[in-house]
């Protein structure tokens, strides 16, 4: 069976079936990186640009290790010392990189909407790393596996995910993802973080986090960001940190056996507190490492490969 | 000079009916019943099967001259309204410098004036730099020809100067008109804010941005009984102030734009920048409230707001490029497809591009009556045809009804008598 989509740009494009498929192929791609030899042949004299206009350290390293593993050629481009700090249009430089003949470009960028534009006027393929607010599909890819693999299934989860939910693209992604798979999902935010609109993405909407921390299987931290407080979209870090901060307190009314994710970089101390971090229900270090799985998958994927499920 | 066999319609004088047009020394002469002889040596222009109408009048454009003659200048300009049958043009002052002193004032006419093509009517700053802090040199403006004040995209935020404003321009007689915006609720949006907007990743532009606004404007024009004029209004809920405020006996007019009467944000799904104007592109609910708006004469003009912008701003990423839509060449085939979509009466339509922007800026013009400018707009109402980049006179093409096919065409244009634009 072939892989119906040359690109991967949004969640929302995806059907369940084909998120179960690359949750179920991605089991195979992580075997990969317990071997002693980490690297398959299968996407051999392919070349796969990273095009990171925004910061990015996780998302970026995971990319390009799995392009790695999986034996294809990459080179990466990232906002400084390339010619976008130079003036240069992104179309401008998008389409000079394609004259290069890539067989894949992997973009992060700071606007929504970019990587679908990309999509319709490249021949290659292209896989959104995140764009503005909009998306980041494999975010939520590996979320979901990390989920999967814990619980063995993902239909009647309960996920909770809270913080700033208005900025998150991460959030998104993974509220369009665990709809269509069939989790529950609450959104936990002050007022000021949640989007017009959410009363219609399907999701509980709670303003205040205690109720649910003993009701979800899963704690979604969200990264809260300084800049918000001068945006007035909320009042200080104290403030946040008492009511929507994971801490030992809220960790101890959590279900036996509910866990705790972050997709990074974390303010400790601010939305998460070490005792949460680096307890023995965070799963933060295993969703880091199903990145690259989930990663290998959607290259693999995109660029061609068949759908192959045990 | 004879315009023979057309159906002319013409809402300032309540004609609907086939009659001939007699024009000399740009004026018109005489309307008679078609059928009469013509005395030989005259010159005919035959409109068998076409509609004869006032020349349009556009009370919201930007001409982009001075400054940013890259977008568009006075004579590209000149000539995509001669080509959308528009014969008076109201532009803006957003120019660079702005036009907020006579000298700039004059140097816009004489641009028009060299460009020979229509009648280019500026407007003047409210305030000094559209900067919203000391009035501008409206009377001295109004000398060198001004016809109205606007700080049309940087709105007056205080309302202590509006209300000033208010009165001083009244002191002239000039009307005021205002872009309803509170730039800090807008913040950074780009997009009606809804639930698309949150889907689509894009910060949103909340309809109450231009409502808090019009509320503001409509009680200080109640309190001064100065009247203003509520330039493209987009909402539904600016529409229900007017409404009120109409009821009420205010002296507040409002336009709306043929794209918040045709498109939805639905367009801007594509992150195609042509879809980005201010105000945003709302929804469908407010868009029907516009179509009923101007059906029940709430809403007296329909204006362009013609915002030229170069084809490299435009193909910037859905945040950062600017705001604007060209519409001149588009403007009477929206119209038409409004009154065959719709069906609105199509005088009732003409009558918010010819006799009612008249009367909001006291200007001469939009009728057909003995005695008045020769402004006339000949339309085939049956051509079929696709619009195309290729077709557009303007300098910039950033018109998301690129591709769009309309009913109805503008086949020549004349300007106190004078032919400045046919499709012969």
């Amino acid at each position: 069976m072939n892989w119906p989509h040359k690109d991967l740009i949004a969640i929302q494009d995806l059907t369940s079936e084909e998120i179960h498929t690359i949750l179920d192929m991605s089991k195979s791609f992580k075997e990969i990186s317990k071997r002693d030899i980490k690297k398959v042949p299968a996407l051999r004299g392919k070349t796969v640009v990273l095009l990171f206009y925004e910061a990015s350290t996780r998302t970026r390293l995971s990319f390009e290790l799995a392009a790695k593993r999986l034996s294809a050629d990459t080179m990466a481009l990232s906002a400084s010392g390339s010619s976008f700090a130079k003036g240069e249009t992104i179309m401008d430089a998008a389409l000079n990189i394609m004259a290069m003949s890539p067989d894949c470009i992997v973009i992060r960028y700071p606007y929504a909407g970019l990587p679908k534009k990309l999509a319709q006027e490249l021949p290659c393929s292209i896989i959104n790393a995140g764009d503005g607010t909009h998306e980041h599909p494999s975010q939520a890819l590996l979320d979901m596996y990390s989920m999967q693999e814990h619980f063995g299934k993902l239909d009647g989860l309960h996920v909770a995910i809270v913080g700033d939910i208005l900025h998150s693209r991460v959030a998104r992604s993974n509220i369009y993802g665990l709809k269509k798979v069939g989790a529950h999902v609450t959104v936990v935010a002050p007022k000021t973080f949640l989007p017009v609109g959410v009363e219609t993405w399907g999701v509980n909407i709670a303003t205040a986090f205690d109720p649910v921390v003993s009701e979800a299987d899963v704690i979604m931290m969200l990264r809260v960001q300084k800049e918000r407080i001068h945006e007035q979209y909320f009042s200080g870090e104290r403030e946040y940190a008492y009511f929507y901060g994971l801490n030992k307190k809220r960790v101890d009314k959590m279900k036996p056996d509910a866990i705790i994710m972050h997709p990074g970089p974390m303010n400790r101390g601010v939305e998460i507190t070490h005792d949460a971090a680096d307890g023995s229900r965070s799963i933060i270090l295993n969703q880091v490492e199903n990145g690259v799985a989930v990663r290998m998958t959607l290259l693999y994927l995109s660029l061609g490969g068949n759908v192959n499920v045990d | 000079m004879w315009i023979k066999g057309g159906r002319l319609i013409d809402p300032a004088n309540n004609r609907d009916e086939q009659a001939d047009i007699l024009i000399s020394d740009g004026r018109i002469e005489d309307i008679r019943p078609t059928g009469g002889l013509t005395p030989s040596g005259e010159e005919i222009i035959d409109a068998k099967g076409l509609w004869v109408l006032p020349g349009l009048i556009d009370m919201h454009a930007h001409l982009r001259e001075p400054g940013y003659e890259y977008k568009e200048d006075i004579a590209s300009g000149s000539q995509a309204a001669a080509a959308g049958g528009i014969t008076t043009v109201v532009c803006m002052a957003n120019t660079e410098p702005v036009n907020d002193n006579p000298s700039v004032t004059q140097y816009i006419l004489k641009k028009a004036s060299s460009a020979g093509m229509v009648r280019v009517l500026p407007v003047g700053a409210i305030t000094k730099g559209q900067q919203g802090k000391e009035l501008a040199e409206m009377g001295l403006m109004k000398e060198a020809g001004i016809i109205a004040v606007s700080d049309d995209g940087r709105p007056v935020e205080s309302a202590s100067i509006m209300r000033r404003a208010l009165e001083y321009a009244s002191t002239f007689s000039l009307p005021v008109i205002s872009h309803c915006e509170d730039k800090n609720l807008a913040g950074s949006g780009v997009m009606n804010e809804g639930a698309l907007s949150s889907q689509l990743g894009l910060a949103g532009i909340p309809s109450l941005t231009e409502e808090i606004m019009v509320s503001r404007d409509v009680l200080l024009s109640q309190y001064t009984g100065v009247p203003v004029h509520i330039t493209h209004i987009s909402t539904k809920g600016s529409l229900e102030i007017i409404r009120a405020a109409k009821l009420q006996g205010a002296k507040v007019t409002c336009d709306t734009t043929p794209h918040h009467l045709l498109l939805t944000e639905e367009g801007v799904r594509t992150y195609n920048a042509n879809y980005k104007m201010n105000p945003p592109l709302r929804n469908e609910a407010d868009r029907h409230a516009l179509i009923e708006g101007v059906r029940m004469n709430l809403i007296d003009c329909i204006a362009t707001d013609h915002a030229p912008h170069a084809r490299d701003e435009k193909d910037l990423d859905f945040d950062l490029a600017p705001f604007g839509i060209i519409g001149f060449q588009t403007l009477l085939p929206a119209l038409m497809k409004l009154h065959l979509d719709f069906d609105i009466d199509f005088s009732q339509l003409l009558a918010c591009v010819t006799k009612n922007p008249a009367k909001v800026l006291g200007i001469e013009g939009g009728k057909l009556s003995p005695g008045s400018r020769a402004d006339v707009t000949i339309f085939d109402p049956d051509a079929v045809w696709t619009l195309t980049e290729e077709m557009i006179f303007s300098k910039s093409r950033n018109t998301p009804f690129i591709g769009w096919t309309f009913t109805g065409k503008v086949v020549r244009t004349l300007v106190e008598g004078r032919t400045v634009y046919s499709t012969d």
